[in-house]
């Protein structure tokens, strides 16, 4: 029987915290004390990095911050040790999420720009606390504070609160790992913008991560502080700590929430090892070529491998894809009173001198399929990215069911009832087929539970044809099959409108019957639907209305067949006759 | 708040000048490896301590120290063409490469600290005891040295990249390999040479370090924020922009340091390069 994760940390943490009582020498509490301090360090930074992908170097700054909350209010207001680890906590987090509040609106700010910006920040908050009073230049002694005696000894004490706080960082890790918070920032690891379109509030989950991620670390700190009982700015604020924890995370598996806390043991074991052994300097090198080994060839982690989650495997049901209007599944009838559904006004949108957008009008009636075409560079992905909230729009309205939606967050446009799919399919790279379109389901409007979300999932695979490779990973599907990803996950959400951004650009004749009788299917449970496409043939068939864009401008506006034969049409699209 | 004198005040401009021109020269090498082969070489300061104690080593067996630099230089680029050979060979991400040459770095430090120990070592040479006075200004000149090479350095760099055949290859292939591939560029061998002359560029700069600086290999560290830094400011893959804004981080925190505390020095390096990066994100 598999034992469930929650119960061995509780068995772990409980065997653990009865070593005091064994008395044993004091060395071996306080190289257990390292080793949960690591931990704790290199676990709390895995939640917003390791998960989201936003690699911080500036974990250091909020360890240190911790340590300073706690000196400054134990060591100079007499305020007890305890409380001061929940103000080290507070602070600690208030100041992560100011930092946050600047630094994750900036849409570029990712990847090396953000470990950057982090290590950053670090030394300049070091520099402030050592030019302040907070510290001053000659550091802060802790020794007159008394240290509450909850084990039996002084180490003992320090063993069990270190203790106490790696098994609740472990805990939170893994709690966030399997919440909806978690699923959303493993969807911003892998595509942010895409992400947010399917509903995750990315600026909201980077935000709630990353101050859970610095209260831990503050509390670390905090603990830190009385440990060594003496806290200078040049042993806190320095590149140590970013490095250490990046090193023991990468090692265990970001990916993994327990990944960080093997990394960090072992890496403490192995530090100490060689400094009892005076042989320092031969660690140091040791561990820089275990670094440099487990990028090249473990890039993943030790618990890389496991750390995929597996969906949970529901046995596929035969009945489901035979009876598709017995589904709870089916997308929402569009009420037949309302007369549109969506209505844009006088849209513009400029890139850098380019109109792509100028002064469209449009509207979308309920239970339709228009037909958006024109020419390359016509503008017409620039009003799916406008209307679903990737780019704003410089000018204009956008209306969808009498809400105006002109700057509102494109997760809140997905949770309205917009869902739309990718001309280039952008699927999330490290997510299973099945889990990439159950997201959706949990994020968007749907905003199912995580099993129900599954079984949404399962039945829109089912719907493309996509059931056999559920659990196979994106890279594993051809063209045809991503398009058809892309089309479950935008079905998932069960949207009132949805945009379909050239579905059938690349496939062939025969996929692209299959994929006319998939969209006919989607139309006839109701849905409303916006289709972009070049293959006219499948736009004749498909669609009720086209509405002809060219050089950001509506030219056209009708049923299909008497559209495509006005004159403006076909200049439009073959140039000017020269006769 | 007491101003103080011209003379002091023009000493610290030509200080943080020199100490720009070093931060430019470091720069220049690490600029060209992220910018053009999108590999963040961290071991590149390494790489330059190396080159330091290298040429303090060989100095205080008699050698010139700018001499050495013909024994250092071959064996750097050498080095550096190894390393990107590794990360062509295994694709390495940008931020694994950051991974990979810290675990370089730590290599390289413990090897420092096993050969010459942590203690402080400093390189007697006769181009320490030079010195020049410009009315009331005093110019050591292993520092006007170090400038002068650092501008040398950079706008040899900048003409070969502008104006050769060899130059427009390497951008094209910066700005999409596969493509100046397809346009018979080969751009594998011009990655290898560029990540060679960036290493040997440690090299050159080392041995400056060696001359102006006394050595330490925790020093190593010291210098990594305000380079990434003039980096940054500078512009990625940019051989002049290093120097510029190198010379005026240099010259701002020489100002703090004569109108404040020494130690707020800091804080104006990193404030500068957090405004860069909030402010203009989209030139990256």
């Amino acid at each position: 029987m598999r034992i469930p994760a929650p119960a061995w940390i509780a068995v772990v943490g409980l065997a653990l915290a009865t070593v005091p009582y064994f008395k044993l020498p004091a060395f071996y509490e306080s190289f257990m004390y390292l080793i949960f301090h690591w931990v704790v360090l290199a676990t709390s930074w895995n939640i917003l990095s390791g998960y989201s992908g936003y690699f911080s170097f500036g974990h250091g700054a909020f360890f240190g911050i911790g340590m300073y909350t706690t000196a400054t209010l134990a060591g100079k207001f007499d305020v007890p040790f305890l409380w001061t680890l929940l103000a080290a906590a507070a602070v600690a987090a208030l100041i992560g999420a100011a930092l946050g509040w600047v630094v994750f609106r900036v849409p570029k700010l990712r990847g090396e720009l953000f470990a950057l910006i982090t290590l950053a920040v670090t030394f300049v908050i070091g520099t402030i606390i050592l030019n302040t009073p907070i510290d001053g230049g000659p550091g802060i002694y802790l020794n007159s504070v008394p240290l509450p005696a909850i084990m039996p000894t002084p180490s003992g004490t320090f063993y069990f609160l270190a203790l106490v706080t790696a098994i609740a960082t472990v805990s939170i890790a893994y709690a966030i790992h399997r919440a909806k918070l978690g699923t959303g920032l493993f969807a911003i690891h892998d595509d942010e913008d895409v992400a947010e379109v399917m509903g995750v509030p990315t600026f909201g989950y980077k935000l709630a991560a990353f101050a859970i991620s610095c209260a831990l670390a503050g509390i670390a700190g905090g603990i830190q502080a009385m440990f060594v009982s003496y806290v200078t700015m040049g042993d806190t604020f320095s590149i140590v700590v970013p490095l250490n924890v990046v090193l023991m995370s990468v090692l265990g598996g970001t990916r993994h929430w327990f990944g960080p806390a093997v990394g960090a043991t072992a890496i403490t074991a192995l530090l100490y090892g060689f400094t009892a052994g005076d042989f320092a300097v031969a660690g140091r090198a040791a561990i820089g070529l275990i670094l440099i080994v487990a990028i090249l060839f473990l890039p993943e982690g030790l618990l890389g491998r496991f750390g995929r989650r597996r969906p949970q495997r529901s046995p596929s049901q035969p009945g489901v894809a035979a009876g598709l209007a017995a589904t709870p599944a089916a997308p929402p009838k569009a009420e037949p009173g309302a007369r549109t559904l969506l209505e844009v006004h006088g849209l513009s949108k400029a890139f850098k001198g380019v109109q792509a957008l100028d002064g469209v009008g449009l509207e979308v009636r309920p239970g339709e399929i228009l037909g958006l075409v024109g020419p390359n560079g016509s503008g017409k992905s620039t009003l799916i990215n406008v209307v679903s909230g990737h780019y704003r729009a410089d000018q204009g309205r956008i209306v969808f069911q009498g809400r105006e939606l002109g700057g509102v967050e494109a997760h809140r446009i997905a949770h309205a009832g917009i869902a739309r799919t990718y001309q280039i399919p952008r699927p999330f790279a490290h997510l299973s087929v099945i889990q990439n379109v159950a997201l959706p389901a949990r994020f968007g409007r749907a905003a199912l539970d995580s099993a129900a979300a599954t079984r949404e999932a399962r039945f829109w695979l089912e719907f493309t044809g996509l059931a056999a490779k559920a659990d196979a990973l994106p890279e594993d599907l051809n063209l045809h099959e991503r398009k058809f990803l892309e089309l479950a996950r935008a079905l998932a959400s069960r949207p009132s409108l949805l945009l379909l951004d050239e579905v059938l650009s690349g496939l062939t004749p025969s996929e692209i019957d299959g994929a006319i009788r998939t969209i006919r299917a989607i139309r006839d449970r109701g849905a409303t639907i916006v289709f972009v496409e070049h293959v006219m043939r499948a736009v004749m068939e498909l669609t009720d209305r086209i509405v002809v864009l060219n050089y950001g401008r509506v030219i056209a506006e009708g049923s299909p067949t008497e559209v495509m034969r006005r004159p403006e049409v076909v200049t439009a699209y073959l140039g000017k006759p020269h006769a | 708040m007491n101003l103080p004198s011209l003379t002091l005040l023009g000493q610290s401009l030509l200080s943080g000048i020199f100490i720009g021109a070093l931060y430019g020269l470091l720069g220049l090498g690490l600029s060209l490896s992220w910018g053009m082969l999108r590999q963040i070489n961290l071991a590149h300061f390494a790489l330059a301590f190396l080159g330091a104690y290298l040429t303090y080593q060989l100095a205080s067996a008699g050698m010139d120290p700018l001499a050495t630099l013909l024994v250092i230089l071959p064996c750097f680029f050498a080095f550096g063409v190894a390393l990107h050979w590794v990360f062509a060979r295994f694709s390495i991400s940008p931020f694994n490469s950051l991974l990979v040459t810290f675990g370089v770095t730590v290599i390289i430090e413990s090897l420092i600290q096993w050969i010459w120990t942590a203690d402080y070592r400093r390189l007697e040479s006769h181009y320490g005891e030079m010195k020049f006075r410009i009315g009331t200004l005093f110019v050591p000149f292993p520092e006007l040295l170090t400038l002068l090479v650092a501008i040398a350095l950079s706008l040899a760099t900048w003409a070969a990249l502008r104006y050769t055949d060899l130059g427009k290859a390497l951008r094209a292939a910066a700005e999409d390999a596969p493509i100046a591939a397809a346009f018979g560029v080969n751009e594998r061998a011009l990655a290898l040479l560029l990540s060679g002359l960036a290493a040997a560029f440690a090299g050159v700069a080392g041995a400056c370090l060696a001359l102006s600086y006394t050595l330490a290999p925790s020093q190593i560290y010291a210098w990594v924020g305000v380079v990434f830094a003039a980096v940054m400011i500078g512009g990625l893959g940019n051989p002049i922009g290093p120097l510029v804004a190198g010379i005026v981080i240099g010259v701002s925190e020489a100002l703090t340091m004569a109108l404040t505390a020494p130690a707020w020095a800091p804080l104006v390096s990193f404030s500068l390069l957090i405004v860069v990066l909030l402010a203009r994100p989209r030139k990256f």
